[in-house]
Formats: structure tokens, C-alpha cells, sequence
């Protein structure tokens, strides 16, 4: 941490850079936020990165680099994708910010560590191995891999697509398919039970726009669920299957673009699993129409934006529905 | 609030048979905002239009549904209709009751629901229809034609007899195409150049054609009545303006060993050359593979006996930028390479020719200067051996056939059967004493005169047709070649000993028509020949507005065909550069720049290039200043396909006269 702190204070001297996007804490110390700095003496004061540093900087850099002066931004392997896949839709100004590439082994996620049935817990701390909880019953110590969300324990990647310097050692893409496992799960499910988890998930969702707001791919300027013109917007007070349409209608827009940072699953308040549905698509998507990852690079055209000779026909993909 | 009115026609008893249309009518006199419902038995008659226009004034109607065939047939006639009754003739919506109901059911009942469902989407969206006035757009009046063989030619020929200025860009040297190493023409046997080459005089000195000969097209943009074209004039070095054409360089260069292509590379050119004597432009051109001086700095001969001091060795490719309303592709075509075809022998021995290589051999200008004799006896043309006592033809070589590893095509390349008729009648009226056969799979001579021509070889020229397949050309140690073919009529195994064989090879486009087709965004068919607007009612037109067809680039065809064709290529060309403004469709796509991410997925998936994108200042809520990118749709060059709706992400996109909102509402109407 100091290392980047250091860099960061270096390159707000000699002015390559005006402002510092990184994380922070937030109203607890392990709710970490992203904060923009401006100064050494901010940074000093409250620049943070640790294991609990999950949010991805990415989308934020859509507004921050349109702003005047150049941005140096901290960017995860994971965070790398969607900076790339903003890139490709022309979301982010590339020329006005300065990327460093920082390594990561996993994010800690609170909810996982309250799913074990641990309450009242007013700090953690890791030492990279092992984290301590400390919480107003006492400390609890447990391994690491133990307070993985889904999202960091089946990790796609720990390379960086994209940057312009790297601290630490450059990571690699992990293939080992581990993140579709539970998508397989679901997959192997007759129509109707799959149809009562999805209805029982999303029937807790509250509409707080969490994971929209949070989502690198959701970033249009007026999002249809906003848009009076858009037929959608007033729907889901119809009834509570319309209600639960949200969350289709939102992964349908993001097929293709999601890079699967699984930020939708960690901000939601009601720990709805979001980012099965997104990874369904790109499970399909790679079954379909070959291997892709948005935002692997900010060039190539998205198997949804193109169309070859041998794309599969609507056929193949509607026999695929599922196990009846 | 609107006022709908509602018109199910009977058309005879083609919906009435299968569909309750009084039925319909009073279903939909019940729908919401409908003002007016009526059945009538010819919608589309002057009686049934009188009664949308009477209908339309007395009712004061905002909108109409017309419940009848399919609205290619009629959708127009019942938008001129309401024209002229003062509604917007984008308020009138077709429900397609005949061809998408009363065609395909069988059963009254299912048929009735079905068209009354029909009927509601449509009462459902003209509710949401907006009156819609087309754009216009200019027209530069000039055309563009790309390859100047004879489709070209004749394309801009007519195109300037009509007053119209028009460019030709040829890549080879000169104008001519293939016709010009074409002998003899089927079925009247006259002398090809002797009919093309005032063609090609005819452009040279016409004033409102000009000729970019050695030049290639670089990049297209724009769109009907204005496109933009950049075109590369290839380095000749050779001062173009200055050559007389003399020859005298042509006769002095000393670098004697360069293949002609023009006879097929049977004999020899120079390094400097001009193609052929009837050249247009006739100009010289140095090969910079095989000049001496470009090479190696060592020569200039043909700058020192050059005259008019024409010799440029530093000369460039210099690139130019044209605009034009209308630009036809004639791309031709050339034979297939046929190097995989091993069991024919073609590399073995030099016996074994394709039919365009026989053309230069029975040509007066070519290498054996009209004689036929075996290519092996090139050199030695007096020999006893030289001139073939067996000639076998093979038709069909890549042609109708599926080994696409091998570079066949299976299509028909349609002109070989008559071709080959032609060359072996040729040959039996000059040399009586030749044998002469030809295996084949099917002789196809459709066409006025063909099959006539056809008869004659076998019955007037004797020449042996044997249908069947030549399995094995080998070449024997006395020179000559065993074919070993079977006739299937006979049912017998031959073995024929020839001394000359002629592979009737496929044809294919020219190599550069998918490059083409890519600038011009013009849609191609799997075998690379452009498809047209619609194969029987718009055969001269690319789906693309502004780019026109002639000649083989379109499908395989003969000199008649093609000269046709070409005449009706110019025809469509002429019609458009007649007018001074193109009314567009208004039914196209148009950008909520409010709404807009500028993510490029709208132009990634638009066909036909008419988006492109702009950094826009925008005042925020907070008074700040944003710039955002923003798409932004160009009315003249957009078709309305409505792919960037789908694309866009935010539902920035959107189709005038096919909304989100319209087909959504549509949808719920029939789900209803």
C-alpha cells in the first residue's frame, strides 16, 4: 500500500497526474468506498488498500475522465476488463488517465463472513492468510479462502489486460471453467424448479438499483428503467413478476458487455446471486458462438455485435433451453 | 384522440374463402378509437379506394388500417390513396390478411382469429403512428464505373450517349477486358475485336467519358447521388500525357523474357509494353517486376529512344478523389485456377490448355499468329507434328461440381457449352482433317440461335459429343496424350489419343469484387458475384441504393447477355442521375443524442455504414458543459433495417414508422 501511495504522491509532484482515484473507508473500516484525492496530504490521511478492497474503480472513470486534468486510477485484474470493455464503447477517455495495475488475492466479503454466523463485528483485519475478525463477542480468526465471495473464489483472472504500470508481478488467466460451476448447477435443473429458485431469489429484491448503479456495463446516460419513453419503466409496480423482469430486462442489456466482475452480487443488500444470470449469457455465449471475454481487449467485435457465416442457428440455441 | 378507420377487403374470394371478413370488420368497429369499419370485395379497385378517400374526409379520419394482402403488394397504392384525401400517408398501417392468414389456413374459424389478431396489432400501432414527410437529398451527376470490359464499355457508353459525364476505372493497362483476347464471337462467329474495339474508340474519343486506365478503386463513401471516391492511377512510369504510343521504346528494350499475359503467357512481351496493337489508352506501361532500370538502376534504354520524353522512372501512384451519383460494378470475372485439377494433366504437359489459351491460339494476334498447332511445337511450327490430328475437349472443368477443396464452383459457368461448340466447329472448318471430341455432362445452349449452333457442330462439322466424364489425362513418351474417358451411352471405357486437349475451365469474379463489395457495402452471394436487389424484378440493382450490376460480376453470362445487361444498368444509372433530388424514405433510424452512450454498437451492426458518431456539448442539469459522443444516423444512406434498435443498449435508437413503442404495442395486441 505504501508502495502506491508513494508512486501516487510522485506522480501528483512532477504533474503527470491532478487527482487519485483508490478506495478508502467507508462508514465501517472493512465498508470500503472509492475515493478521488487530490493531494499527498490526502492520501496520507486516507488512501487504502488491503483485502478488503473489492470495488472496482472502472465505471467511475467514465465521469472522472471527461472531467478536467488526467486521472491516475488503481486498477485490479478484474477491474481491467471493464476498463477495457468501456474503452471499447467509448465510455472512458482513455488519453486522460494513467493506470496502474495492482495485484490482488482475493477480496474479503463481509457477507460471507456473516453467512457463517458471525454478528456484531466492528473490524477485520488479514494478513494475506489469515483473517481476524474482531467483532463485539471477541476476535474469531479463519482462513482467507474461507471469506471468498463466489465471485473471488472462482477468480477468471488474475492478469491485467490493460495498464500503464504494474506494481508487483502480472498474474494469469485461470480457465479452469470453476466459475460456471454453479450456472451448471442451475443448468441441470428441470424448468420448474430453476423457475421457483429464480422466482424465490428476486422476490427479495427491494429496487434498490444497487447493482445497476454499481454495474461498469450499466452506465447509459438514461437508463430504460428511468425512461418514461421506454414501455418499461413503470412495469414493475404491475405485479411481482414484472417486478422480477428488472433483473432480466438489465442482464439482457449487459449480455455480451459484462466482463463478470460480480459487482452486482456483492453490493446487493439482499445477497441475490446477480451474477449467475450474467454468466449464464456468457456461458452461452462462449457455447455458441466460440470462446469470448468482454473486455479481454478494447478492439475486437463482440460476438452479439457480429455476425459470420457460421453462427449458430436460433434453432440450435432454442433446443438448448435446459432439461425438461 | 384518433380516429381510425378500419377496411377489410375480401380480394375476391382469396381471404373472403377462409376468413369471416364481415366478422373481422365488426370486431374491429369495436376496437378502441375505431370510428369506421367496412368490408369491401376489392379494396385495391377505384371503387375501394373512393370509399378510403370518402371515408377519410366524411369520418375525419386520422388513421387507417387497410386488412388485405401483403403490404409490397399495396401498402403504396393505399398511402397515394390517403394522399390524396389530405392524411399523412404514413398513417395508413396494412394488416396482412391474405399471404400471412386466408393463404395458409385452411379452416374458417382458425383463419377469422387469426386475421382478426392481425387486424388488432395493426388498429394497435397506427395509434402510435406520427406523420412522417421523406427527406431529400441531391445528385451529382456523374457515374462512376468500375472494370472496362465490355459491360463497362456499353454500361458507359449509354450512360454518356444520355449527356451524362462517367468514369471508367480499369486496372489493366487498357480497356477491353476479356473480350479483347477472345477470337470469334458465338453464335455469328465475327471476329470479336473487330466488334469491341470501336467500342473502346468509341470511349476514348467520346467527351463525356473518361478513362482511368491502370487504376484501381481505394475507398468508397457516402451514398446515392453522393458518393465519394478515392481512386489509385497506378504507376506506369510512363508520362501518360506525353506517350504517342509509338512503340519504338516497346521495340528497344532489351528485357525480352517477360510472360504475356495477354496471350496467356504462351509467348513472351517486354519489359515495357503496350498489351496489344488496339489498345485504349494506347499507352506504354513498364512491368517494375522485370525493368532493368527500376530493378537495378542499369539501363534506360526506352527513356534514350523515347520522342516525346514520356519515360518517368520516378513516376508514383497518385491518388484522386471523385464524386458521383451512381456507381456500377463490372468487375468480369476470370477463369478458375485450376493447378488442383492434377488428373487433367494441365501442369505436365503443355498440350494440355485451357479454352481461353486456345482463343489466343487461333487469334491472329496471337502467339502462333492464328495457326493452331500443338503449344509444345510453339517454336517449331513447321514440323509435320506441330498442328493437331486430335483435339479433345473437356467440358465442365470446375464447373457443377462440389470438390470446393479443389477450387470447383457448382454453379454452371453457362458459357462453355457454346463456346466449345464454337471452337470445335472452328476447327473442323479450318482444319476438315482434325478429329474432333467433346465429353460432357449435359450440352445446355438455351438462347436465341444457340441450340441451332449447336447442331451445326455435330451434324454440319461432325465433331464426336460423347457424354461422359474424361477421368485421366497422361501424357505419353511420344509427346501425344492418353484420355481416358467413359461414354455413358455406350457404356464403354475410351482411351483416346490426342495431341492437344482443351479443359472448357469454370469462371469466377475477379478477385477484387469482394474487396469491392466491401467499399461499396454491396451484399455478394457465397461464390463471391454480387447479389441484386431482387433476382427477377430488379436484376441490374445491388441491394445497396446508388451501386448498379453489369455483366458477369452479377452471374455468369455470354457477350449478348452481358451487353444487355449492361444497357439496362445504364438505363436504371440514367434514371437516377436524371433527378435532381432523391426523396428518401422516411422511415429511418434516428438517435435520442440525450439518451445516446456513444458505444458504437448501432454502427458496428448497420449495414450499410450510415452511422457515424460526434463529440457534442451538452448543458448539464447542474449548467456545467459536458461533451459526450453521440451517433448520429444519415438520413440518405440509412435503409431502415432497424438493427442499431436492437443494438442500441439504452434505447437510444429508434425506427420512424416501426418505433420500440409501436411494434411493443403490436406485440401486446396480440397477446391481448
Amino acid at each position: 500500500m505504501q508502495e502506491m501511495i508513494d508512486r501516487a504522491k510522485e506522480l501528483l509532484a512532477d504533474g503527470t497526474v491532478d487527482r487519485v482515484v483508490g478506495w478508502r473507508s467507508g462508514e465501517f473500516s472493512y465498508d470500503i468506498t472509492p475515493g478521488v484525492f487530490r493531494s499527498a496530504e490526502e492520501l496520507d490521511e486516507s488512501f487504502i488498500y488491503n483485502d478488503l478492497c473489492a470495488p472496482n474503480l472502472s465505471k467511475y472513470l467514465i465521469k472522472e475522465s471527461r472531467k478536467e486534468g488526467k486521472l491516475l486510477v488503481f486498477l485490479k485484474p478484474c477491474d481491467t476488463y471493464s476498463f477495457n470493455q468501456l474503452l471499447k464503447e467509448h465510455r472512458i477517455l482513455r488519453e486522460n488517465v494513467y493506470v496502474i495495475a495492482v495485484p490482488c488475492t482475493g477480496k474479503i466479503d463481509v457477507d460471507t463472513i456473516k453467512d457463517k454466523g458471525i454478528k456484531g463485528i466492528t473490524s477485520i483485519e488479514s494478513d494475506g492468510e489469515t483473517v481476524t475478525i474482531h467483532t463485539l463477542y471477541g476476535d474469531k480468526t479463519m482462513p482467507k479462502a474461507e471469506t471468498l465471495g463466489d465471485k473471488c473464489r472462482t477468480c477468471k483472472s488474475k492478469k491485467h489486460v490493460v495498464y500503464d504500470e504494474i506494481i508487483g508481478e502480472d498474474g494469469e488467466v485461470n480457465n479452469d471453467g470453476a466459475r460456471f460451476e454453479l450456472v451448471e448447477k442451475l443448468e441441470n435443473m428441470t424448468p420448474d424448479e430453476r423457475f421457483e429458485f429464480w422466482r424465490n431469489e428476486l422476490s427479495k429484491c427491494i429496487r434498490c438499483n444497487a447493482c445497476r448503479n454499481v454495474c461498469p456495463a450499466c452506465s447509459c446516460e438514461n437508463c430504460v428503467f428511468d425512461n418514461p419513453n421506454s414501455g418499461i419503466q413503470q412495469r414493475a409496480a404491475v405485479n411481482s413478476f414484472e417486478e422480477n423482469m428488472f433483473h432480466l430486462i438489465r442482464s439482457f442489456h449487459v449480455a455480451g458487455r459484462c466482463t463478470d466482475c460480480g459487482e452486482c452480487t456483492r453490493v446487493c443488500p439482499q445477497n441475490i446471486p446477480l451474477h449467475l444470470i450474467n454468466r449464464k449469457y456468457i456461458k452461452d455465449i462462449n457455447e455458441f458462438y466460440g470462446d469470448y471475454q468482454a473486455g479481454e481487449d478494447a478492439m475486437s467485435r463482440a460476438p452479439l455485435n457480429a455476425y459470420t457465416f457460421d453462427d449458430c442457428e436460433p434453432g440450435i440455441v432454442y433446443s438448448r433451453g435446459g432439461k425438461a | 384522440m384518433h380516429r381510425i378507420g378500419v377496411f377489410v377487403c375480401h380480394c375476391g374470394t382469396n381471404i373472403a374463402a377462409t376468413v369471416d371478413v364481415k366478422a373481422v370488420a365488426e370486431e374491429m368497429g369495436r376496437q378502441p378509437n375505431v370510428v369506421f369499419a367496412a368490408d369491401y370485395p376489392y379494396m385495391c379497385s377505384e371503387a375501394g379506394q373512393n370509399l378510403v378517400q370518402d371515408t377519410i374526409r366524411e369520418q375525419r379520419l386520422t388513421g387507417v388500417v387497410v386488412c388485405s394482402c401483403s403490404p409490397r403488394m399495396h401498402e403504396a397504392t393505399f398511402r397515394k390513396a390517403a394522399a390524396k384525401a389530405g392524411l399523412n400517408p404514413y398513417m395508413v398501417e396494412i394488416a396482412n390478411i391474405r399471404e400471412q392468414c386466408s393463404w395458409i389456413h385452411k379452416d374458417k374459424v382458425s383463419g377469422t382469429e387469426k386475421a382478426m389478431i392481425l387486424a388488432r396489432a395493426a388498429v394497435a400501432k397506427v395509434q402510435l403512428n406520427a406523420p412522417l414527410t421523406p427527406g431529400t437529398s441531391p445528385v451529382t451527376k456523374r457515374a462512376l464505373v468500375i472494370g472496362g470490359g465490355i459491360a463497362g464499355i456499353q454500361t458507359a457508353l449509354d450512360i454518356a450517349d444520355a449527356g451524362f459525364d462517367v468514369d471508367i476505372v480499369e486496372k489493366q493497362p487498357t480497356i477491353g477486358g476479356k473480350m479483347t483476347q477472345i477470337d470469334k464471337t458465338f453464335p455469328t462467329l465475327d471476329c470479336a475485336s473487330c466488334i469491341l474495339t470501336p467500342k473502346m474508340v468509341d470511349c476514348a474519343q467520346n467527351e463525356k467519358i473518361h478513362i482511368y486506365a491502370f487504376s484501381e478503386v481505394e475507398s468508397v463513401s457516402g451514398f446515392v447521388g453522393n458518393f465519394s471516391v478515392k481512386i489509385r492511377k497506378k504507376a506506369r512510369f510512363v508520362d501518360a500525357s506525353k506517350c504517342t504510343g509509338c512503340g519504338e521504346c516497346v521495340e528497344k528494350c532489351p528485357m525480352k523474357k517477360v510472360p504475356n499475359e495477354f496471350n496467356m503467357g504462351l509467348d513472351n512481351r517486354k519489359a515495357i509494353y503496350i498489351p496489344f496493337a488496339q489498345a485504349v489508352p494506347k499507352v506504354a506501361t513498364i512491368d517494375p517486376n522485370y525493368c532493368l532500370m527500376l530493378k537495378n538502376g542499369k539501363c534506360g534504354m526506352c527513356s534514350k529512344v523515347c520522342g516525346a520524353n514520356a519515360i518517368d522512372y520516378k513516376q508514383q501512384d497518385e491518388i484522386i478523389e471523385e464524386k458521383y451519383g451512381a456507381i456500377v460494378a463490372a468487375t468480369g470475372y476470370n477463369p478458375i485456377n485450376i493447378d488442383k485439377f492434377d488428373e487433367f494433366a494441365y501442369h505436365q504437359s503443355p498440350d494440355v490448355i485451357t479454352s481461353l489459351e486456345l482463343e489466343r491460339l487461333m487469334n491472329a494476334a496471337g502467339p502462333s499468329n492464328g495457326t493452331l498447332v500443338r503449344p509444345s511445337y510453339l517454336n517449331k511450327q513447321d514440323d509435320h507434328n506441330a498442328h493437331p490430328k486430335k483435339i479433345v475437349f473437356v467440358q465442365c472443368v470446375g464447373s457443377r461440381s462440389t470438390c470446393s477443396e479443389k477450387g470447383a464452383k457448382e454453379y454452371c459457368s453457362k458459357i462453355c457449352c457454346m463456346y466449345t461448340a464454337k471452337h470445335a466447329m472452328l476447327i473442323r472448318d479450318k482444319y476438315p482433317d482434325t478429329e474432333v471430341y467433346v465429353f460432357y455432362i449435359d450440352v445446355r445452349t438455351p438462347g436465341k440461335l444457340f441450340d441451332e449452333f449447336y447442331r451445326r457442330a455435330v451434324e454440319q462439322y461432325g465433331v464426336h459429343y460423347i457424354k461422359g466424364m474424361v477421368g485421366k489425362v497422361a501424357p505419353k513418351a511420344d509427346g501425344t496424350l492418353d484420355v481416358q474417358a467413359s461414354d455413358l451411352i455406350s457404356n464403354e471405357q475410351l482411351h483416346i489419343n490426342a495431341d492437344l486437349v482443351v479443359l472448357a475451365t469454370s469462371i469466377e469474379p475477379d478477385k477484387t469484387a469482394r474487396s469491392l463489395a466491401t467499399m461499396l457495402t454491396a451484399s455478394m452471394d457465397t461464390n463471391d458475384f454480387f447479389t441484386e436487389a431482387h433476382p427477377k424484378l430488379r436484376p441490374v440493382e445491388s441491394p445497396t441504393a446508388g451501386v448498379f450490376l453489369s455483366g458477369v460480376c452479377q452471374g455468369p453470362k455470354d457477350i449478348p447477355e452481358t451487353v444487355t445487361q449492361a444497357g439496362a444498368a445504364a438505363a436504371k444509372v440514367i434514371g437516377l442521375l436524371a433527378k435532381d433530388k432523391l426523396v428518401g424514405n422516411p422511415c429511418i433510424a434516428h438517435s435520442d443524442e440525450l439518451m445516446c452512450n456513444g458505444c458504437s454498437s448501432c454502427e458496428k451492426v448497420c449495414p450499410y455504414g450510415a452511422i457515424s458518431y460526434e463529440d457534442k456539448e451538452f448543458r448539464q442539469p447542474d449548467r456545467t458543459v459536458a461533451i459526450r459522443r453521440v451517433a448520429s444516423v444519415n438520413p440518405a444512406v440509412c435503409q431502415g433495417c432497424g438493427a442499431c434498435t436492437v443494438a442500441c443498449p439504452s434505447g437510444a435508437m429508434d425506427l420512424y414508422g416501426f418505433s420500440n413503442n409501436q411494434i411493443m404495442a403490436e406485440v401486446d395486441a396480440i397477446c391481448r
